[in-house]
């Protein structure tokens, strides 16, 4: 048995301090509250303590000011920690506009992860420290939930759609990662490592790791094999919108509603098309559900995120 | 009327004799004990589970059992404590004795219906059992979809049977009582006499009214899901996964009101009993119960703040969680200033009840870091989690629940227990309550998460710290177990009101007659009239 155990997680991320000082300002009020509730019931116990059996003391009905202020100071309280907690969320769920993105594809039982540059790992995920990273995530099967105690974030990995979670580590080191949702018989054994390096460490890793082909280059070869160029490109017409300049952007849907173009819609259109409409355009796209894997679909979507950012670069 | 000597006085145990008399009864008294019995038997069998859990556990690596074992360990585990003990409980085994009692009636509305509810639930526990013996289930007691649905090779089927078939015992029970609380009420015995018991029994039958059908609903899709291959949850069938969680948490959130409200009712009769005084606030207890039992059905999405829902229906569901809060705040503190300048006598249930303010303060203020989103995304799904709702379910209810069968022994069997030994056991219970799950906040913290077989060696000691903890926890159950049977030959004979309590249940004989009271009780106190004096009611 290991002694020298730790009774508080290692703080690895930019979150984890904000976290940690929310959770030491709920001990604190906590143990002020039972201590005091404790501390009530002791004295009061051995104080009023049954001297003689003949005792019948005088009632005490209530008080509504004692009751208004022990409703009013704790909900007061608790409306701070709702506060802290709601703001810290929101930190927690936006990532960073310019996050090193990678994908993920949990099945039963193992994490895959590819980066940018197509380096592709399995149960392991090496971040560089001190640079935003975000994960866009999906399940094979079913739901996963991936979880860095030292970062203090978790996300539910779910089977067809994509949810997302952010982190910026900010000191080197090899922690744990743990499948944190009940996914069947080796759900415990679905423990991962991610690995801070510094940059300059990263980029030897990158390149130590490097496959050759990108994500986006994978996408554009996919695309062309599945024929989506019949329709979506530039000249096109009305077959099809154009997918240049898509990634980020709002789009006007039949209806007059509004959608932004994020990976989530882009999975919905290329595996429920009739689900959202663009105005202008009529219903002729063929689902693409059961012909591209999960991470097939992650390389298309990278190949039409690089069509926004050429057309970004050509703009400036 | 008086009986000679010689002759017995007859009361609801020995007024007929034989299984059938038993089994065909309508009596609500001899149906509270039918439960006591099925109750007690799924509390060990779930005991069993825990016990082999907290085994497994004492090194990291996965050696006792295998992965599939373990897994179905744990399920089945909170399947039985949750749906087979828990919600039963205080409800059907207390709460059928008393609640017919407690107003001046002479059963529950519906006796026959009353039967019928055990014998919904021992059909849905025979389901389960089935699921048990013929292999076990792994999904969890949450039943999370796709796995349940889709991916799961065990019994699910069949233990989705026996939930869905014990919901509707619980139905039927909170209709009875919702009844009977209404129509049943002896003369003079207005809203507002009532003993808190019977407020916090209301406000349960409300949850398990209006909640506990969803919960029917949501298994029979999971069911016709996994048989029919319709898709309703699994999204490579169409379905959507976060739904079922919306629907099962819908019900399942409240379900912790309909264990922990009947607790908070026992704690209100111990306190004032245990105190010789009114309980302080009475109407803000009460009402306190409602605005549990409405607010608890707001408040299922603080299950779901990393499952992928939107980020503004998070913060909606925690500012109410934190409101859902309050209301248990308000009980505590009136309990507590019922405790001044009382006339406090330290017997079992008191102890019990001294616990129940420890724990349960314990679990509430811990579910405040669950309410707060920040901190959620980090302990939501590891032990932080499970020990926080051990120090609601066992800390709280089982501790409620075991205070009030000692307060009401004497009532139900006529005997004494011995007080030296069940004051022991309380004691014996609290510490290795603590002991088990207090290390479990850290191991929470530190990251461990819920549902391992096995785990990183880091985690080693504070686990078994938890087992040691755990084993006294069981011998603290075993304790009564044994003195309360011996009790039943040999415990002194109790007379009709041995704590020198109020409440009608204690103006008639222990155990009590059939018809439970001679004649029809008047009622012309309030309740806790324990002041011999006159008293201004405002």
């Amino acid at each position: 048995m290991r002694l020298d155990f730790p009774l508080f997680p290692e703080q690895a991320s930019t979150v984890a301090g904000r976290v940690d000082a929310l959770y030491f300002f709920l001990v604190a009020v906590s143990v002020v509250f039972s201590s005091l509730i404790f501390m009530l019931v002791g004295y009061f116990a051995v104080k009023y303590r049954r001297r003689s059996d003949a005792e019948w003391p005088r009632p005490i009905l209530g008080d509504l000011r004692l009751e208004l202020l022990w409703t009013i100071v704790p909900l007061g309280i608790a409306l701070v920690m709702f506060v802290w907690g709601a703001s810290l969320y929101f930190t927690i769920s936006r990532p960073p506009a310019e996050a090193l993105e990678i994908s993920v594809v949990a099945k039963q039982w193992m994490w895959k992860f590819q980066h940018p540059g197509g380096q592709r790992e399995i149960n392991a995920l090496h971040v560089p420290m001190g640079r935003p990273v975000k994960l866009t995530m999906t399940s094979e099967d079913v739901i996963h939930s991936f979880f860095v105690p030292v970062f203090r974030v978790k996300m539910d990995v779910l089977p067809g759609r994509y949810t997302s979670m952010w982190f910026e580590a900010t000191k080197a080191g090899d922690y744990h990662s743990f499948c944190a949702e009940y996914c069947g018989t080796q759900h415990s054994g679905m423990l991962g490592r991610v690995i801070v390096l510094v940059p300059a460490q990263y980029e030897r890793w990158l390149s130590a790791a490097a496959v050759g082909e990108s994500p986006a280059a994978a996408g554009a070869r996919l695309f062309q094999q599945l024929g989506c160029q019949n329709c979506h490109r530039a000249d096109s017409g009305e077959k099809g919108p154009a997918l240049d300049g898509l990634f980020g952007r709002p789009v006007r849907l039949q209806g007059g509603a509004t959608v932004f173009a994020d990976e989530a819609y882009l999975r919905e259109s290329i595996f429920d098309p009739n689900a959202k409409i663009v105005a202008g355009y009529r219903q002729v796209m063929p689902t693409f559900r059961g012909q591209i894997s999960e991470e097939g679909l992650f390389q298309i979507i990278a190949h039409i995120k690089s069509l926004t950012k050429e057309e970004t670069a050509k703009a400036r | 009327m008086r009986t000679p000597a010689s002759e017995p006085r007859e009361h609801y145990l020995n007024v007929s004799y034989g299984v059938r008399s038993w089994l065909f009864t309508t009596d609500h008294k001899r149906i509270a004990l039918l439960y006591l019995l099925a109750i007690t038997f799924f509390f060990f069998v779930g005991g069993a589970f825990a016990v082999l859990i907290r085994l497994e556990l004492m090194t990291p690596a996965g050696d006792l059992v295998q992965s599939e074992t373990y897994n179905k360990l744990f399920t089945m585990h909170g399947l039985i404590m949750v749906f087979f003990f828990l919600i039963p409980s205080i409800p059907a085994v207390l709460g059928n004795f008393l609640v017919p009692m407690m107003i001046g009636a002479r059963d529950l509305a519906f006796p026959r219906l009353n039967l019928a509810s055990w014998y919904i639930f021992i059909v849905g526990g025979l389901f389960t059992m089935f699921a048990v013996v013929a292999g076990g289930v792994d999904t969890g007691w949450t039943f999370y979809t796709p796995y349940s649905s889709t991916y799961s090779n065990t019994h699910v089927v069949a233990t989705a049977l026996g939930v869905f078939i014990t919901g509707f015992s619980s139905i039927l029970t909170g209709l009875n009582f919702i009844v009977t609380i209404h129509k049943m009420r002896a003369p003079g015995l207005t809203w507002f006499r009532l003993p808190l018991f019977i407020w916090a029994h209301y406000a349960t039958s409300l949850i398990m009214v209006l909640g506990t059908p969803v919960l029917a609903i949501t298994i029979a899709l999971v069911a016709i899901e996994r048989v029919l291959r319709i898709g309703i949850f699994d999204p490579a069938l169409g379905g959507d996964p976060i739904l079922f969680q919306h629907l099962f948490w819908f019900y399942s959130h409240p379900a912790v009101y309909i264990m922990i409200l009947p607790a908070m009712g026992v704690m209100s009769e111990l306190v004032a009993c245990f105190s010789r005084k009114r309980v302080f606030g009475y109407g803000f207890i009460a009402f306190s119960s409602l605005a549990i039992a409405v607010l608890g059905f707001l408040v299922w999405g603080h299950h779901m703040f990393v499952s992928g829902q939107s980020v503004y229906a998070a913060i909606v569901f925690s500012i109410l969680s934190f409101l859902v809060a309050i209301p248990s705040a308000v009980k505590v503190f009136n309990w507590t200033a019922t405790l001044y300048k009382g006339s406090i006598s330290y017997q079992t249930p008191m102890l019990y009840a001294f616990g129940f303010i420890g724990l349960f303060t314990v679990g509430g203020l811990t579910g405040l870091f669950l309410a707060s989103l920040g901190v959620d995304v980090h302990v939501t799904d590891t032990y932080f989690v499970v020990a926080h709702f051990h120090y609601i379910m066992v800390g709280g209810v089982v501790m409620g629940y075991l205070g009030g069968i000692h307060f009401w022994w004497p009532k139900i069997s006529g005997r004494m227990y011995p007080e030296g030994w069940g004051r022991l056991a309380a004691l014996v219970i609290f510490i290795g309550f603590n002991l088990t799950f207090f290390p479990q906040f850290l191991l929470g913290y530190l990251g461990m998460p819920r549902r391992y077989h096995f785990y990183p060696p880091e985690f080693q000691v504070l686990n078994v710290m938890s087992s040691a903890g755990a084993s006294i926890l069981g011998v603290g159950y075993l304790i009564p177990m044994v003195y309360l049977i011996w009790s039943l030959r040999y415990g002194a004979v109790a007379d009709s009101n041995p704590w020198e309590a109020k409440g009608l249940e204690w103006q008639t004989p222990s155990p009590p007659p059939t018809q439970n009271f001679e004649q029809t009780p008047v009622v012309q106190d309030e309740a806790y009239a324990y002041w011999p004096g006159e008293v201004e009611v405002d």
